[in-house]
């Protein structure tokens, strides 16, 4: 493993959450960048190289699953993990089929999420 | 204006067609309204047909027997006329044989009246009567010679027709006679007449060798009613007929009367050609129409006993029937309770689903929020009071896990999970899921006693489905019962390779009016400890893999739970599955 912090990209609408979560993470090492919507994700995404990118699956606008397209178009190695708040988990599955590494359901246990962060790098 | 809606039969004829009405009242009318029918339909067919049968049959056999009774009287009443044309013939041979002269002489007409009375039998007298109708010689018992007959309607009639046969009449000795007598012509042109008179013992013979049974009569009578012979019921020789009988020559009758006594009779009636006479025959109703009545009497009893046996085989269909649509109407309001508790299922599972997500997402927050305050508690060393917010944020993280396990269970309940078959001994989850319980039970104090059945049907059914299945129904028993209590696991095999599983405590019980609603989503009797969503998320699951549960509870005795499995569970192929590592 890197000596480099792990950069992470967080794309949520939510952002009391994933301020929150960033900071989380920051101080476990990670350095962490959100973005409020999918376009802003991707203008993030297309800019800066990233290890991994969290995505939440439920936005307005871009939804979740277009913007893990666009990702996956624009950055096909960045792996990406889905979060999402719903019981269905047909769109978990359609986002594995496009490419996720994994998907989580929300509220997030941290260790759970640091787990599939290191597995989704170190692959 | 009748107003049909409003009648009895209109309200009778829609219970027929009500069938959401399965009330005991309504099988007990709708049981008397086919019977009512199937009796007049079957019955009053069998009885117009019976009617009719009954009168043209009557009137037919009431021809076939009276037409032998006119023959009879037909035959007498030739047999007669034969008796009274040999009469005539007899004393018109004596008037050809002999001249008037001869005649005329009073030994010869003797000695020809010795010679009838020996050869012939009946002649009383005979006399010769000449033009002028002076009776000029006579033998017999009576002072008639020199008699004048001019003047007599007899001696008219025989002048006229050649020939004459009287009515009877009571002679000097009060013994009926009849007179026969004939005209004669010479070559000469000369007319006398011959005149006898004879007794009606050959009459009363006549009318006995008829053979008549001893409650019928025949006699003879003149035009004008009165009797010729005597009558065995009805009256004397020159007696008044008491029946009005038509009586014009050549002429038969056959009809039915009342005798002066009130009997109905036939009266058969036959008109004589020579002489006025008719012979009557009058037979009782009774006697005529025996045969009918028999007949009759057995028609009758064929009708009961088919009567009978139709009644007999309504009243067990119509049992049948009304037991049949009993037992269809149960299963179809079962099949309709199922459905709409499916429906509430759905419809509650769809709501639920929207309630998690709203809720998962502030509750994310929430969790990261504490998260945060933890991390920063445990990144920075110097931070005061550090022990009393680990516990505070600990608390929330508790919660925030209890809300999380909630949604979740939420979501499981809204989520069309797929059945994922495995062959699978359904003993050996039964333990596993023990294993979880294990800790608890022996804290407890709680005795769970097996008495799983050795070797249990292997079925294909979801493993993980069952289990929960399992832990829902123990984790119930286990808030059941109070320390020290018992749950009883048993399982046997069923028909088909089926299983049967059943789980009983000896807890508090579910009252009756609660029991019906355990299996609803959201009904919970724990309070705050419960989501109201274990039994329903059970009855959910062991429906799709195409089993049944059941429960039954008496109060302060326990519960109990059934299961019952069958040999490969049913697959929905539309069905969608869960998230691996979820």
């Amino acid at each position: 493993m890197s000596t480099q912090p792990i950069k992470v990209v967080l794309i949520d609408d939510e952002e009391e959450f994933s301020s929150t979560l960033a900071e989380r993470l920051t101080l476990r090492g990670y350095e962490t960048q959100t973005a409020a919507s999918g376009e802003a994700g991707l203008d993030l995404v297309s800019n800066q190289p990233f290890d991994i990118a969290i995505l939440d699956l439920l936005m307005p606008g871009m939804s979740g699953l277009d913007t893990l397209r666009q990702i996956k178009s624009l950055t096909p190695e960045l792996p990406v993990v889905l979060l999402t708040g719903h019981g269905s988990t047909r769109e978990g599955m359609e986002g594995m089929r496009l490419g996720a590494f994994d998907y989580l359901m929300k509220p997030l246990d941290i260790n759970e999420l640091t787990k599939k962060i290191l597995s989704a790098v170190k692959n | 204006m009748i107003n049909f809606k409003n009648s009895k039969i209109y309200t009778l004829l829609s219970s027929l067609y009500n069938p959401g009405n399965s009330s005991p009242e309504h099988y007990v009318v709708l049981r008397r309204l086919i019977i009512t029918i199937m009796l007049i339909v079957t019955t009053l067919p069998m009885g117009t047909m019976i009617v009719i049968n009954h009168f043209q049959y009557r009137n037919h056999l009431r021809n076939e027997i009276t037409t032998p009774i006119l023959t009879l009287a037909n035959k007498t009443k030739h047999s007669f006329e034969i008796l009274l044309e040999a009469r005539l013939s007899t004393v018109r041979f004596i008037a050809t044989a002999y001249t008037y002269e001869e005649l005329n002489d009073s030994q010869n007409i003797k000695r020809i009246l010795m010679f009838l009375k020996k050869e012939f039998g009946g002649f009383v007298d005979l006399g010769l009567i000449d033009s002028n109708g002076i009776l000029n010689s006579y033998a017999g018992p009576y002072p008639l010679l020199g008699k004048n007959y001019s003047e007599q309607t007899s001696f008219q009639e025989t002048l006229i027709k050649g020939k004459y046969i009287s009515n009877v009449f009571l002679g000097h000795r009060k013994f009926p006679h009849i007179v026969v007598a004939v005209q004669h012509l010479t070559d000469e042109g000369k007319t006398w007449i011959l005149r006898a008179t004879i007794d009606t013992d050959k009459f009363d013979s006549l009318i006995q060798s008829m053979g008549l049974d001893p409650k019928s009569d025949a006699f003879l009578i003149d035009t004008q009613g009165v009797f010729q012979t005597n009558s065995k019921f009805y009256g004397k020789t020159l007696e008044q007929c008491p029946f009005d009988i038509p009586s014009q020559k050549f002429e038969s009758h056959i009809y039915e009367t009342v005798d002066p006594e009130g009997q109905e009779v036939v009266i058969a009636s036959v008109g004589f050609n020579a002489a006025n006479y008719t012979l009557v025959i009058v037979k009782p109703r009774s006697v005529v129409l025996q045969s009918w009545y028999a007949l009759k009497t057995e028609l009758f009893i064929v009708f009961l006993i088919g009567l009978f046996f139709i009644v007999i085989a309504i009243f067990k269909i119509t049992n049948s029937l009304i037991l049949r649509l009993k037992e269809s109407d149960e299963k179809r309001e079962n099949t309709l309770a199922e459905l709409q508790h499916t429906q509430k299922l759905s419809s509650i599972g769809r709501l639920a689903a929207g309630v998690a997500h709203e809720i998962n997402n502030p509750l994310a927050i929430i969790n990261e929020k504490a998260g945060l305050m933890n991390d920063i508690m445990e990144f920075s060393a110097d931070f005061s009071q550090s022990e009393k917010f680990r516990l505070l944020i600990a608390s929330i993280l508790k919660s925030v896990e209890r809300c999380r396990k909630i949604t979740h269970r939420l979501l499981g309940f809204a989520k069309r999970i797929e059945v994922q078959r495995e062959s699978m001994d359904t003993n050996a989850v039964i333990k596993e899921v023990l294993g979880f319980l294990e800790r608890e039970a022996l804290y407890r104090k709680i005795d769970i006693r097996l008495n799983l059945m050795e070797p249990l049907n292997i079925i294909v059914s979801d493993r993980g489905q069952i289990q929960q299945v399992f832990l829902n129904l123990l984790t119930n028993a286990f808030d059941a019962v109070k320390n020290g209590g018992i749950i009883n696991i048993k399982t046997e095999n069923m028909d088909e390779g089926g299983i049967k599983i059943q789980v009983n405590d000896n807890g508090c019980g579910i009252p009756e009016d609660i029991i019906k609603h355990v299996f609803d989503p959201f009904f919970s009797t724990k309070k705050e400890k419960g989501t109201g969503l274990g039994l329903s998320i059970s009855y959910g699951i062991i429906d799709r893999l195409g089993g049944s549960i059941s429960v039954s509870s008496h109060v302060n005795q326990g519960t109990e739970f059934t299961i019952i499995l069958p040999k490969i569970s049913e697959h929905s192929p539309e069905e969608h599955n869960e998230h691996p590592t979820n």
